[in-house]
């Protein structure tokens, strides 16, 4: 025979799946969210996801080709489920330096600075959206009213007020109490509902507002196994016995478990933010430890902090406990307790 | 406002104060006392840190010298006689000289020379490939040429040659370490007698098989004929296994077994061209000339 | 030939041999005897390339005709009873040089001798196919289904053991139908159906679904009361107590989708593999890779020369396009090798210590429980090449416990 044939080690068979056959899963699950976003945002949202996808693509391109000198690898896809995650986490009304210099955070500083896909210690878009809450609190916190197509795109300092904008639920309820109020009345007073929550007629940013989407998401990313269960049962599972505790202790200050599930980022949190790959444990009781810790930091800082707002605090937190958690964690071994019977 | 500024200096200062003295009672209690020499003598070594001594540095090194009676065994092969030299003075002790060595790779397999027999897929190491199976060639003593004794090396003295397909020894950069000798699964690494000017020669080839075979896999394998054994004047060369060995401590450099050879396995580096040399030496046999051409292209390659 | 100690070379050149001639014996308790597979003429004894990959001593004997050495019976009637003692059958199993047929190859008098102290309780046949595409053991069972049953009942008598279990995986419900069928004349034989997951053919993973017991790490079978023998290992020790006939031979599967006639085939040790793949069609244009063994386990071939040995279960044909590995991506930290190793153990962290040669954390990390099963490898996103830099730390592991038992 003239031709050579080839000889590797075993196995000679591969399951067929690959980073981006992975990566492109989560954008498919990560859909449902952004139609909704680009109903009630109109716009704004389109514009603010397309520049953010766009930005964290070009810079994890040009770093890695001009600065890191290596082969770019931005056809994998983790740049874009980056860029889509952090448009997720902005309100529609910011103007587009910003968006710009959060990708860079995102991907120069949160990702490429450790080494690239694989090696980065925080979840990249949270880097970025932390870095931009801290660096223009106002604008990150302000978010434009729900109008649809209508909603301005891009609101100049000026016009900048409450006539325009809506605060999140979570705001309403931490300003409110702060001013001795009780959460029943507080509700009553901003019209605030369960359904609206749920189908995201709510204030917030892009991607947290519907918790339908978020949920179809998880269901989806559960049914092509792209995602375990661990994570985001073990999140939302320790907030409701957590957030319950509180509200059976005094239902005038704290907020009822499922106000806590459906506002705020926490099922986008749960379910994108905290089961990234890369910065979540290796194994399945090492991401329940995990889950567990971010809902307690999360319930944490909504009740007890400054910010109305913590779960992306709550999950780089925890991301800095993984290597931690997967060095004491082991899997169960086989044979380890021998069971006879 | 004095009042906070003057609370914050006054508390802060305190918490200074008191981590202080936690932490020189601590250095006290805990202090480990050691020989001040070790210091000394691991100041005096090269700090590359490459384990060629056989320790795992030379922090290690630094101590077994210090507690060591003599230096038997105990060289710093990067340092060299220099720095033992110096480490025998910080120590009271003689001095152990030692040949510089050089690391020199026993496989001339090239490509061209060694065609492949089929395509490995596996992971690029060559401990994963020799673990599997004797190689993408014929020969299965050859260089596999994925490149672990590059991988390995500290120095900077070896790289692969993109036409061979075989690593090269950058003579001045190579420390004699032996990290590359260690890495090698086909252990294609020896540390030879550093010459004047860094001349070598020697049999660059490991292959056992019979002549016939040997040569069907590789055209410049050594075939075990013993042509080079029975030229040599000095008695360097060993045959062993159907494969010629010269021995670097008896080798004169007198470069007869290189023309001697039928297949080219014996390479001649670093000397002047061999025109000169012909017409200095006697008896060089008919084949000399070609023989000359193809070691050139060798000694350009290496160079 | 065989896993442990080679066996030492009893013929010369310009021997004479007979088909079931001693070739070689035993060196050590952890080695097998090599019959001749065929009659005629010692030509060499020289080295020659094998499925490892290296080349080793082997017999090289010009064949000549089929003459049988007379003590084997070669008629194909059943034979049923045996009242030998266990003594006498580990014996007559070792002059036959069985080895395990499931493909690792370890000397089965050696499973059969069971160290003091220890209590076999059960008996367990290893009827599930080891790896896709294989099906000699699945046909073994169909057409040998009574020699099988019989040579279980031998090596329950040679164990002195009660109970046997036979565990087939439930995709194969003719042969669990025919061998229940055959059992219903043996009490302490059963037949369990299994469900079809790989690595359920693998030793310990059988224990763990047949009895629910779990072999500790670096522990043997023998240590939860279990000894496991594979199908076509029964069917050899039939062959060997009964007929006297030592093991030279083989069923052996060529498969492959490029193939025009895959098959089963009985074959003698030394066939060279080029020919049962003649046998069954030739080699297909598209060929990309020559396995001896399945798809997970199965060793690449270098050169399709090299002969059948007692651990082929079969030679896979892949097409060029599956033959390739795809390029090497960064880990992205998925944890599928974590939830899909059998084994509980941490392949993407044993492949870096693997890389790193940090072979003390390696055997912390229990790196010797890896069956190299490939499972890691099989899901990887990034196509790392896990199990590769695995079983590389897997063997110098191996090789420091060794030295340090010295």
């Amino acid at each position: 025979m003239n031709k050579l044939i080839t000889v590797s080690p075993s196995p000679h068979a591969h399951s067929g799946e690959s980073v981006s056959k992975l990566m492109y899963g989560v954008v498919i699950a990560l859909l449902p969210a952004m139609l909704v976003s680009f109903w009630f945002f109109g716009m704004g949202a389109i514009y603010v996801t397309l520049l953010s996808v766009a930005s964290c693509v070009l810079f994890e391109f040009l770093i890695q080709k001009y600065i890191l000198k290596k082969e770019p690898r931005i056809s994998d896809g983790s740049a874009i489920v980056t860029g889509v995650l952090l448009a997720f986490n902005l309100p529609s009304s910011l103007p587009p330096f910003i968006i710009i210099v959060g990708a860079l955070v995102a991907i120069g500083i949160g990702k490429l600075t450790f080494g690239g896909l694989g090696n980065n210690p925080f979840n990249p878009a949270l880097v970025g959206r932390v870095f931009l809450l801290l660096s223009f609190p106002t604008r990150m916190t302000k978010f434009p009213k729900l109008e649809g197509f209508n909603t301005p795109v891009i609101l100049s300092d000026s016009n900048i007020s409450d006539a325009t904008t809506g605060a999140t639920p979570l705001g309403i309820i931490k300003e409110g109490l702060g001013s001795g109020e009780t959460i029943s009345s507080l509700m009553e007073k901003n019209h605030l509902g369960y359904a609206d929550f749920f189908m995201g007629n709510t204030g917030g940013s892009l991607g947290e507002i519907a918790a339908f989407a978020l949920i179809l998401g998880l269901i989806f990313m559960l049914a092509r196994k792209i995602i375990t269960w661990h994570i985001p049962v073990s999140i939302i599972g320790t907030v409701i016995i957590f957030t319950g505790i509180l509200f059976l202790a005094d239902p005038n200050q704290y907020a009822d478990p499922l106000f806590h599930i459906l506002t705020g980022g926490l099922l986008l949190g749960a379910i994108f933010m905290a089961t990234d790959y890369v910065t979540s444990p290796m194994t399945p009781v090492g991401q329940i430890i995990y889950g567990v810790g971010i809902a307690l930091i999360t319930v944490i800082i909504r009740v007890f902090g400054a910010y109305p707002e913590g779960i992306s605090f709550a999950i780089l937190i925890m991301n800095a406990f993984v290597p931690l958690i997967n060095r004491y964690i082991k899997p169960k071994r086989f044979g380890e307790e021998v069971k006879n019977g | 406002m004095n009042e906070t500024i003057l609370f914050t200096i006054l508390s802060l200062s305190g918490l200074g104060a008191g981590a202080a003295v936690i932490l020189y009672i601590v250095a006290q209690k805990f202090k480990v006392i050691e020989d001040p020499r070790i210091d000394e003598v691991e100041e005096a070594l090269p700090a590359a840190n490459c384990g060629g001594c056989g320790f795992a540095g030379c922090r290690n090194f630094a101590e077994a010298c210090v507690k060591a009676e003599n230096f038997d065994g105990l060289y710093c092969p990067v340092g060299g006689n220099d720095v033992m030299a110096s480490v025998a003075r910080i120590l009271g002790k003689e001095a152990v000289e030692q040949e510089p060595r050089v690391a020199v790779l026993r496989c001339n397999g090239s490509c061209e020379a060694r065609p492949k027999t089929n395509i490995y897929d596996g992971a690029t190491s060559c401990a994963v490939a020799s673990a599997l199976y004797g190689g993408d060639t014929g020969c299965q003593y050859g260089c596999l040429g994925f490149g672990d004794c590059v991988e390995v090396c500290t120095f900077d003295a070896l790289s692969m040659d993109p036409f061979t397909g075989l690593p090269v020894v950058n003579d001045e950069k190579c420390t004699a370490c032996g990290a590359c000798v260690k890495a090698c699964p086909k252990d294609l690494f020896e540390l030879r007698k550093r010459a004047k000017k860094d001349r070598k020669i020697y049999v660059a080839c490991r292959n056992e098989e019979k002549g016939g075979i040997a040569k069907k896999s590789c055209t410049v394998a050594c075939i075990g004929c013993s042509k080079c054994f029975k030229v040599c004047p000095y008695e360097a060369i060993v045959m062993e296994n159907n494969l010629a060995f010269i021995d670097s401590e008896k080798c004169r450099l007198c470069r007869k077994c290189v023309t001697e050879c039928p297949t080219n396995s014996i390479i001649e580096i670093g000397f002047p061209p061999r025109k000169i040399q012909d017409k200095e030496e006697t008896a060089v046999g008919p084949e000399g000339r070609e023989e000359k051409d193809t070691n050139s292209t060798i000694n350009t390659k290496e160079e | 030939m065989h896993l442990g100690v080679p066996a030492k070379c009893l013929v010369n050149k310009g021997d004479e041999v007979k088909v079931g001639q001693l070739l070689a014996s035993a060196d050590g308790f952890v080695s097998a005897n090599i019959h001749s597979p065929f009659s005629g003429t010692v030509l060499k004894i020289d080295k020659a390339l094998d499925a490892s990959g290296y080349k080793r001593d082997a017999v090289f004997i010009g064949v000549k005709g089929d003459e049988w050495l007379s003590t084997i019976d070669t008629s194909t009637q059943l034979k049923k009873d045996c009242r030998l003692d266990p003594a006498e059958i580990i014996h007559r199993i070792n002059e036959a040089g069985i080895v395990g047929l499931g493909g690792a190859t370890f000397p089965s008098h050696v499973k059969l001798t069971i160290p003091r102290g220890k209590k076999a309780e059960y008996l367990l046949i290893n009827g599930v196919e080891c790896e896709p595409y294989l099906t000699s053991d699945h046909v073994l069972m169909l057409e040998k289904g009574e020699e099988l049953v019989v040579g279980v009942s031998i090596l329950m008598r040679a164990l002195n053991v009660e109970q046997a279990v036979i565990g087939i995986e439930n995709n194969k419900p003719d042969a669990i139908a025919h061998l229940r069928e055959i059992v219903t004349g043996f009490p302490n034989i059963s037949v369990q159906a299994l469900q079809v997951k790989y690595p359920q053919g693998g030793e310990k993973q059988l224990i763990k679904a047949v009895l629910n017991r779990e072999v500790p790490s670096g522990g043997l079978p023998v240590d939860v009361g279990a000894v496991v023998f594979n199908v076509g290992t029964a069917v050899a020790v039939y062959d060997a107590v009964q007929k006297n006939k030592p093991l030279i031979e083989r069923v052996v599967t060529i498969t492959g989708k490029s193939l025009t006639t895959p098959a089963n085939y009985r074959v003698r040790f030394g066939t060279p593999v080029s020919a049962l793949i003649e046998a069954a069609g030739g080699l297909p244009e598209d060929t990309g890779k020559v396995i001896n063994g399945g798809p997970m386990m199965g060793k690449a071939l270098a050169d399709p020369g090299v002969p059948v040995v007692k651990g082929s279960s079969g030679i896979l044909i892949l097409p060029e396009p599956e033959a390739a590995r795809r390029q090497t991506e960064p880990c992205i930290r998925c944890s599928r090798c974590v939830s899909v190793c059998p084994m509980g153990l941490e392949p993407y962290l044993l492949m870096v210590l693997g890389q790193k040669s940090l072979h003390e954390r390696m055997e912390n990390e229990k790196v010797m429980d890896c069956i190299e099963c490939g499972s890691c490898s099989y899901t990887c996103p990034s196509s790392r090449p896990l199990l590769d830099y695995i079983r590389l730390g897997k063997a110098e592991v191996g090789k420091m416990i060794r030295s340090r038992k010295k």
